[in-house]
């Protein structure tokens, strides 16, 4: 075809090579860069979604730190079978404070972005003590030694910081109080007024029933605000997304 | 290049008139079909992009002429599920569940949508048979902490059972009696307890645990220690033990108490789901 001898033009002009070589990269760059810079315009926003609260956000660095993304997504699809089964599917908003997302698209055991109170704080440390004494066919391997290890919280102050300057969008007031809301939210007994104004919703229990607080602690109280934030009864996503 | 394409002796096919150190490249050009098949998926490419959702904008894509999208599909398929069962789920619903006889069509179907609601949201604590585990109860059995007639069953379900959620939750608090009994007492009033269910057990210090019981466990547990279905209080006489009947646990149940919770599912499954998995959960064996 004509046209395309015509390519000799730009092989034999560097110039002319680089500068149409710019051009086609603009578009690549424009089509698939630029979008990200307006990625929040993207996320509808939705009422509830809250950053998590200091024992959540130790908890899931537990979560992360144990690898339950590696089994274990937190993405329900929009598909019938998948909303049946875990619930209304979930909404980019819901994630938009993980950094990083949980999503996956592998599971071996169940998707977990709706765990939040569907099980007791007893099943969950039964269930991580020995998974196979509550569900006798599971191949969850045991994490017992969460619960022999104590957590004090020491750098939670920086943690909720460095989670600021990703962008997590943390008051100054929950900064400062982060160590108090750490301690208290494994204490029902306590003050825990504060902490549940600074993250409505938040789940205050003694989550693996001993005095001190350790890295169960953590976890189930991650485990149980997972995707309990939308109340799904007063909002409705937009159906054309 | 040079136009002088010129056709190659050897193989006689023309070459692009490229030439190194005297080597001439041939111009074998791609099949035909591999070419317009090419071009093709480029039109479909472009083809598609309209019609579906694709470029992205500043705020959102193109929403595409089709007019899909992933959420408009699982909605018309929950929809149109939905109306499929609409006459079953309105009859379940509107039904008096006690009087459902089995055999019915809309016991099968309760009994079918309760089995899958069950293996869904009831199986990780209460088992994939429903035989349940230490400290999750047998459901297959006719021992019922909270009533196991249809209605009873029904309520559990829908409000859970000492949970933080629903304020109408089945509640009942066993005191921690480490507080309150001796140490010895608390082990004659194991051996009574043992005495109730097993031969094996030590008349003289379960006669002593007798009276404890009378004094501390009665109220609850009833003087003959059936159990009370009003405060979730077990049946002790039965053989039948959530956490355990050997001497340690139930020392241990005694001295710090036990606090099962259930979820209120009432809160996340629908009314029919409810109905259905009480409907299972009561065909199982031990419904009242």
């Amino acid at each position: 075809m004509a046209i395309l001898d015509k390519h000799a033009i730009l092989e034999k002009s560097p110039t002319l090579l680089l500068v149409s070589s710019l051009l086609v990269v603009t578009v690549g760059g424009l089509v698939e860069i630029a979008p990200l810079f307006w990625l929040e315009n993207t996320i509808e926003e939705v009422e509830g979604v809250r950053p998590y609260a200091p024992l959540e956000l130790a908890g899931r660095d537990i979560y992360i730190r144990e690898g339950c993304y590696v089994c274990h997504s937190q993405m329900i699809r929009p598909m019938r079978d998948e909303v049946e089964r875990y619930g209304h599917y979930s909404l980019a908003a819901e994630s938009m404070y993980d950094h990083p997302h949980q999503w996956g698209s592998k599971r071996t055991g169940p998707d977990l972005a709706r765990v939040g109170g569907r099980y007791s704080d007893a099943w969950h440390v039964d269930h991580l003590m020995d998974p196979q004494s509550v569900v006798p066919e599971s191949i969850m391997p045991k994490y017992a030694f969460l619960a022999d290890t104590p957590i004090d919280g020491e750098h939670i102050e920086a943690l909720l910081k460095t989670h600021r300057f990703v962008g997590v969008p943390y008051t100054d007031e929950q900064i400062t109080s982060a160590s108090a809301d750490f301690k208290v939210q494994g204490d029902p007994d306590g003050d825990w007024d504060g902490l549940v104004e600074r993250y409505p919703g938040a789940v205050v229990s003694n989550f693996d029933g001993q005095p001190e607080l350790t890295e169960m602690d953590a976890l189930i109280a991650y485990l149980q605000i997972l995707g309990t934030m939308v109340d799904f009864d007063t909002f409705t996503p937009d159906a054309s997304r | 290049m040079s136009d002088e394409n010129q056709i190659d002796e050897a193989t006689g096919v023309e070459t692009t008139g490229h030439t190194w150190d005297g080597i001439r490249e041939l111009n074998n050009p791609l099949p035909r079909w591999w070419l317009w098949t090419f071009y093709a998926t480029i039109v479909w490419g472009i083809g598609y992009t309209i019609a579906f959702p694709a470029w992205p904008l500043i705020s959102g894509a193109t929403a595409g002429v089709m007019g899909y999208s992933t959420r408009g599909e699982v909605a018309t398929q929950i929809a149109e599920h939905e109306a499929e069962n609409a006459t079953l789920v309105a009859s379940l619903n509107s039904a008096d569940l006690p009087t459902l006889a089995p055999g019915d069509d809309l016991h099968r179907y309760a009994v079918a949508r309760g089995r899958s609601v069950f293996s869904a949201q009831c199986s990780q604590c209460h088992g994939s048979g429903a035989a349940g585990a230490k400290g999750y109860p047998n459901l297959l059995d006719n021992d019922w902490l909270w009533g196991g007639d249809i209605e009873n069953i029904s309520l559990t379900i829908a409000h859970g059972v000492r949970n933080e959620t629903d304020d109408d939750a089945r509640y009942s608090e066993m005191p921690a009696f480490g507080e309150i009994l001796e140490d010895e007492e608390i082990v004659a009033v194991v051996e009574y307890v043992v005495s109730l269910s097993s031969t094996e057990h030590d008349a003289g210090l379960a006669g002593q645990g007798a009276e404890i019981y009378a004094d501390n466990c009665a109220a609850c547990h009833g003087d003959t220690a059936l159990g009370d279905y009003e405060q979730g209080a077990p049946n002790l006489a039965d053989a039948i033990w959530l956490y355990g009947g050997d001497r340690a646990t139930l020392e241990e149940t005694v001295r710090y108490s036990r606090y099962g919770v259930m979820p209120a599912w009432g809160q996340r499954l629908s009314d029919e789901d409810v109905r259905a998995v009480s409907v299972y959960v009561h065909s199982l064996g031990g419904g009242e």
